[in-house]
């Protein structure tokens, strides 16, 4: 890394901010930066998931079976639209390092489409719950046959508590939809990025640090992903 | 003041000629600024303001309980006013003063650089502050919360009428503040230390300003999600903490006190750090056992995230816990007591300057040593059920962050008053106002130790049925008005000095640190060369300052004989 | 008065204050120790090595290990003791006997409602047996309460959906205070009463009375005491007299009065005869009855005409088994102490649209009594 940031010395003067000494200074602040910045998203999302583990371990059936309404292979195929994703940023910053312009902008607008997939999957995934009133609130679940089939059924009575489905449900608007939220800030950091690239702006062009400054947000997105998929999409059934 | 060399430039004359508050002049050049230590002045300018209205209900709820069946407000007007005193003095003022002050203004100086890491998103974490806070205001203006400043649930979530979500974002909103202010600090200590700053020459405003930085980032997000799911519960009826539909209302507790109890030490870490400077400085001294009082700041960091159930004793949570919470709660008392033995041995043996800020500091001594003491009743499961909730706990609460943080605010305030305006204040003024504050503050206080120990609860605003209580509580009411008094004078002499007060120069006080070799008040970036430190903090020497000394007050006898005396500020 | 009244201790008044307070005590021994120490050492110092003062500052210490892993363990050895302490005494008040008295408390905004085993019920107050543990088993039926005895030193939060445990032996009778510490809106602090600890004998004749201090009377019995106390006996006899009719069987009789005219004696005339006897002379007498007006309370007037009129039936002389009747959830707040147990009184005898008619035992009550809130 300082072997490519010290090379081009000079050219450094219009991309440094005055508070820092020299281009090695301020980026590895930005990186520090960034690192500091997720553990504070890893801690935000750290309540949520304590609060979904101790709600999982105390109604675990209802859980189990709420969670049957869920589309794995939607699910799935989000997964690995964002891991693809993932893929396409690492090679961004890559392409950032060996200045590569073009493929920079290749890769992140190709990450670009990949989110907004991941998006238009979410919104047809959320439609299905909506339309069979899975989101929580009054009138949660009015036509239990619809929503969760036969097999919430126990000799002829309902074998779900309503009341902790609906906790299951509200958990996963309530997370995903915080994921999701921040997919779309990802977006909108990842367009800036290619904005900068696009008009050629000293302080992305100069150094890859900016490209994986943003590519790091993104990998830690896609991070929460993984625990959200397995966690809410693939449970096993409770004995 | 050898411990720099500054490589070129006269600092001197330059910095007569432009400093940073006369650089420019327009409001956008104040509104729109990247430098840290204007944004520090905007900070300390809105976090007075919000301190102004939380004293202004303080003063209301100390009116109102002078009598046992209330003077003046309803109920439920009580309720709200505590509430929003609460909110204020927590969200508004002690988490973010003192960090955002003077944590602004000289963790850049300090350390000898020019400026925060990301002096953008320093402004814009102000921003956040000042929306945040006036969301908060808006918030209790247009109908008021009355759920307290822990918002529990349920009462928050599917009772309480009012403004409850509005508050709550404003605090979502302010707590965000708090996260970048963390972040500018963690990157900027980290990253940006003047060339031969070793860690451990850092002064201890800086490693406790650290230990204060990391609790913010990581506590601060899961308060701020666990009041976001409030107001989800609220909005949309949802079953997250509301037992009626399976969720759990202890569950909130846990998470609010995971980030409050942290919180605590966010707001007392930074009165740590200024008392550091204080002691250390107007003892002519270098702070006894550096490397404890810094690594203390990073173990009550560290424990401090491990206590949080201690609030909890009463709340039904399983009796092992509240054991080992208990522990816990222990251990973390012993870094307390490390430091405040540490700032006595500092003392032992210097050469102590009884200038105002001293005064602060040693009135913070004692105030928080009795804070602490009763700290140990309420980490005690045992003792604990007694006294939970009622006013014992107010008062230990106030003795820590009334005597504590403000103390110290107070204290730091006149310290770096004169590198902030450049402009010195009347010692002696500041000084008989250290005693108003100290005597003021024990009056309204030390009652309701008592009170509280009688069994008063928290949030009463009735106790006809307990006449017996009335006595301390009119104690407690007139202490307030001593203490208000302490807290209005200062902003009079000081405003004051701004237009009458001598020029301070760069080192009014004789301190020692990075910050007072520059000028009064310091140039736009900081120092006119990046300075490079070669000696150890707080170098100083009691024997040849002594000597020093003495050679002064000869030399002032020796003129005073020949002229008459006419006193002078710094007549100590 | 209250002025100049500086209690310095709540009473004392339950096991668990026995064995709370020498730990309370010794808190407060190690606080002022140490505060003595700080305070002093600084003042000291201040004053010893104020600048220009001549004192020996030669080899000045900035570090010594000795010294500070002294007081890192000193604290810390003090604090373990403290810790332990605090938590064997922890343990004792999270660790209820199994010879508990059980007793049921349900929160709601803004009462207590307190129900003892054998279905009786109170409000606001809670009698307990001195001498006897008792334990609390305790629900809130919207948010969090907390149920606190100062003088008892118990404290525990009551709350929604989950039931919560309180324990302690009354160890002298009296009044103490009952407060709701846990802030749960308006008027938070007027949820709250008394704690009435009373000689386990009392407490015993208290339950079996339904919850009353004397055994609950009819009101044909409390009539009739009225009617021994006030003399109507001496006048009013089993035959007519010189001076007065007799009462007996005159209830739904019509009277002539000496103006000629006449009235059923209804329950309305039977009240106005004792209020304001002149309105209506029953023919034959003179104006010789003192009037009651403003002398008997109207739960008096209504006790007595109840009497009156099952004079000389066999009801008149024997005693009515009512034990077991219910005092009706009052939200009276205690605005005024004695008018609040004033109408709890006289509620006793009216029907509990809430009440469950039998006695409970165990702990269902407390669930049954939940559900009737949820259902609400």
């Amino acid at each position: 890394m300082s072997a490519i940031t010290n090379t081009s010395d000079h050219g450094h003067d219009s991309a440094l901010h005055h508070q820092f000494e020299d281009i090695g200074q301020q980026n590895d602040s930005y990186i520090v930066g960034m690192w500091v910045f997720l553990s504070t998203e890893v801690m935000f999302f750290g309540a949520l998931f304590f609060i979904y583990t101790l709600y999982r371990w105390n109604y675990q059936l209802d859980f189990y079976i709420a969670h049957e309404h869920l589309d794995v292979k939607l699910g799935a195929i989000n997964t690995s639209v964002l891991l693809f994703s993932s893929f396409t940023m690492v090679m961004a910053v890559q392409s950032a390092q060996l200045k590569r312009r073009l493929h920079v902008i290749g890769y992140l607008l190709t990450t670009i489409v990949c989110a907004c997939t991941f998006l238009v999957i979410k919104y047809f995934e959320y439609s299905s719950k909506i339309a069979d009133h899975l989101y929580p609130g009054a009138g949660f679940a009015t036509d239990a046959h619809a929503a969760f089939g036969a097999h919430a059924f126990e000799a002829g009575k309902l074998a779900v508590n309503m009341n902790h489905a609906q906790l299951f449900y509200a958990l996963y608007f309530g997370m995903t939809g915080l994921h999701a939220v921040h997919i779309i800030a990802g977006i909108l950091v990842i367009l800036a990025l290619i904005r900068l690239w696009v008009i050629r702006a000293k302080s992305v062009t100069l150094d890859y640090i900016p490209t994986e400054m943003v590519g790091l947000y993104w990998h830690f997105v896609d991070l929460v992903w993984i625990f959200l998929f397995p966690l809410f999409y693939l449970m096993p059934k409770p004995h | 003041m050898s411990s720099t060399v500054i490589p070129s430039g006269e600092l001197g004359q330059q910095a007569e000629e432009s400093n940073y508050l006369n650089v420019k002049h327009t409001i956008a050049s104040w509104l729109l600024t990247g430098d840290h230590k204007r944004i520090a002045l905007l900070y300390l300018v809105s976090t007075s303001f919000f301190f102004f209205l939380g004293s202004i209900a303080a003063g209301l709820i100390r009116y109102e309980l002078t009598s046992p069946a209330g003077v003046v407000l309803e109920s439920e007007t009580y309720n709200k006013v505590f509430s929003s005193h609460g909110i204020l003095m927590v969200f508004t003022f002690l988490v973010v003063a003192i960090p955002a002050i003077f944590g602004n203004f000289l963790v850049p100086l300090m350390i000898g650089a020019r400026d925060l890491a990301f002096p953008r998103l320093n402004l814009a974490s102000w921003y956040m502050y000042m929306t945040g806070g006036t969301l908060i205001l808006a918030g209790m203006i247009f109908g008021g919360v009355d759920t307290g400043w822990t918002f529990y649930t349920p009462y928050s979530s599917m009772y309480s009428n009012g403004q409850v979500t509005m508050v709550i974002i404003g605090i979502f909103i302010a707590g965000f503040s708090t996260i970048t202010t963390g972040i500018n600090f963690v990157v900027t200590i980290h990253k940006m230390r003047a060339p031969g700053m070793t860690w451990f020459r850092l002064p201890l405003f800086i490693w406790a300003m650290y230990a204060t930085s990391l609790m913010m980032i990581l506590a601060t997000p899961v308060v701020a999600i666990t009041l976001l799911l409030v107001v989800y519960e609220r909005t949309f009826k949802l079953p997250v903490f509301s037992p009626e539909l399976g969720g759990d209302p202890v569950l909130f507790q846990h998470l609010f006190w995971f980030y409050s109890h942290p919180a605590v030490y966010i707001m007392i870490l930074p009165a740590f750090a200024i008392v550091s400077e204080l002691i250390a400085n107007f003892s002519r001294k270098r702070i006894f056992g550096y490397h404890f009082v810094a690594f203390s700041s990073l173990a009550i960091a560290g424990l401090g995230f491990l206590v949080w159930g201690h609030h909890m004793f009463v709340s039904s949570q399983s009796m092992y816990e509240s054991i080992v919470f208990s522990l816990i709660s222990y251990l973390v008392a012993v870094p307390s007591a490390i430091k405040i033995f540490n700032w006595m041995a500092t003392m032992y043996k210097g050469n102590i300057r009884l200038q105002s800020p001293m005064i602060y500091a040693i009135a913070f001594l004692m105030i928080f040593t009795v804070g602490g003491l009763t700290g140990l009743f309420l980490g005690a499961a045992g003792t604990d059920i007694h006294l939970t909730a009622t006013y014992f706990v107010v008062a230990h609460f106030h003795y820590v962050m009334v005597g504590g943080t403000m103390l110290a605010f107070l204290g730091g305030l006149h310290y770096w008053w004169p590198k902030i305006t450049g402009r010195m204040f009347s010692d002696g003024i500041a000084k008989v106002n250290a005693v108003i504050v100290f005597v003021g503050f024990n009056l309204t206080f030390f009652p309701q130790f008592i009170v509280g120990w009688l069994g008063m609860p928290r949030r009463y605003h009735y106790y006809y049925f307990a006449p017996e209580f009335q006595a301390y509580h009119i104690m407690s009411t007139l202490g307030a008005t001593v203490l208000g008094l302490g807290f209005i004078l200062p902003a009079f002499y000081l405003t004051m000095s701004l237009f009458t007060g001598p020029k301070a120069g760069p080192n009014p006080w004789g301190a020692h640190g990075l910050e007072w070799e520059t000028s009064s008040p310091p140039p736009t970036s900081n120092f006119t060369e990046t300075p490079i430190v070669m000696d150890e903090v707080y170098d100083f020497d009691p024997v040849s300052d002594h000597a020093k000394d003495l050679k002064d007050i000869e030399e002032r006898n020796r003129r005073r004989s020949e002229e008459g005396y006419c006193g002078s500020e710094d007549d100590n | 008065m209250s002025f100049f009244n500086f209690p310095l201790a709540p009473p004392q008044a339950s096991n668990i204050a026995q064995a709370y307070d020498p730990v309370f005590y010794a808190l407060v021994a190690l606080s002022v120790f140490f505060t003595v120490i700080v305070c002093a050492g600084v003042i000291l110092f201040a004053i010893r090595y104020k600048a220009g003062t001549k004192a020996d500052r030669s080899r000045p210490m900035y570090e010594n290990l000795p010294l500070e892993l002294t007081w890192t363990i000193i604290p810390l050895l003090l604090g373990l003791v403290m810790f332990y302490f605090g938590t064997a005494l922890f343990v004792k008040i999270k660790t209820p006997p199994k010879n508990c008295e059980q007793i049921f408390v349900i929160g709601k905004q803004w009462m207590w409602h307190i129900q003892h085993s054998n279905g009786v019920r109170e409000n606001n107050t809670l009698h307990v047996p001195v001498g006897k543990p008792v334990k609390l088993t305790m629900i809130s039926q919207d948010v969090l309460h907390a149920f606190y005895i100062p003088a008892f030193r118990v404290q525990m939060g009551v709350v929604p959906g989950r039931y919560t445990e309180l324990w302690f032996t009354a160890t002298q009778a009296g009044e103490y205070h009952l407060f709701c510490n846990m802030y749960c809106g308006t008027q938070h602090s007027e949820m709250g009463g008394k704690v009435v600890a009373m000689d386990p004998k009392d407490y015993a004749e208290w339950l079996s009375n339904g919850g009353q201090s004397v055994a609950p009377m009819s009101m044909e019995q409390a009539g009739a005491k009225i009617y021994a106390k006030v003399h109507c006996d001496n006048c009013h006899g089993a035959e007519d007299t010189l001076h007065a009719p007799s009462l007996y069987g005159i209830y739904n009789k019509r009277r002539i009065f000496a103006d000629g005219t006449s009235l059923l004696a209804d329950d309305e005339y039977l009240r106005d005869s004792i209020i304001r006897p002149y309105d209506h002379i029953t023919a034959g007498y003179g104006e010789t009855m003192p009037v009651y007006q403003g002398q008997l309370t109207e739960e008096d007037v209504l006790n007595l005409v109840a009497y009156i009129k099952v004079l000389g039936t066999p009801i008149a002389t024997t005693p009515t088994s009512i034990v077991n009747r219910h005092s009706a959830p009052t939200a009276v707040s205690p605005t005024n102490e004695s008018s609040a147990l004033a109408a709890n009184a006289v509620q006793a005898n009216t029907p509990d649209p809430d009440a469950t008619p039998t006695r409970r035992v165990g702990s269902p009550a407390v669930g049954a009594v939940a559900a009737e809130g949820r259902n609400r």
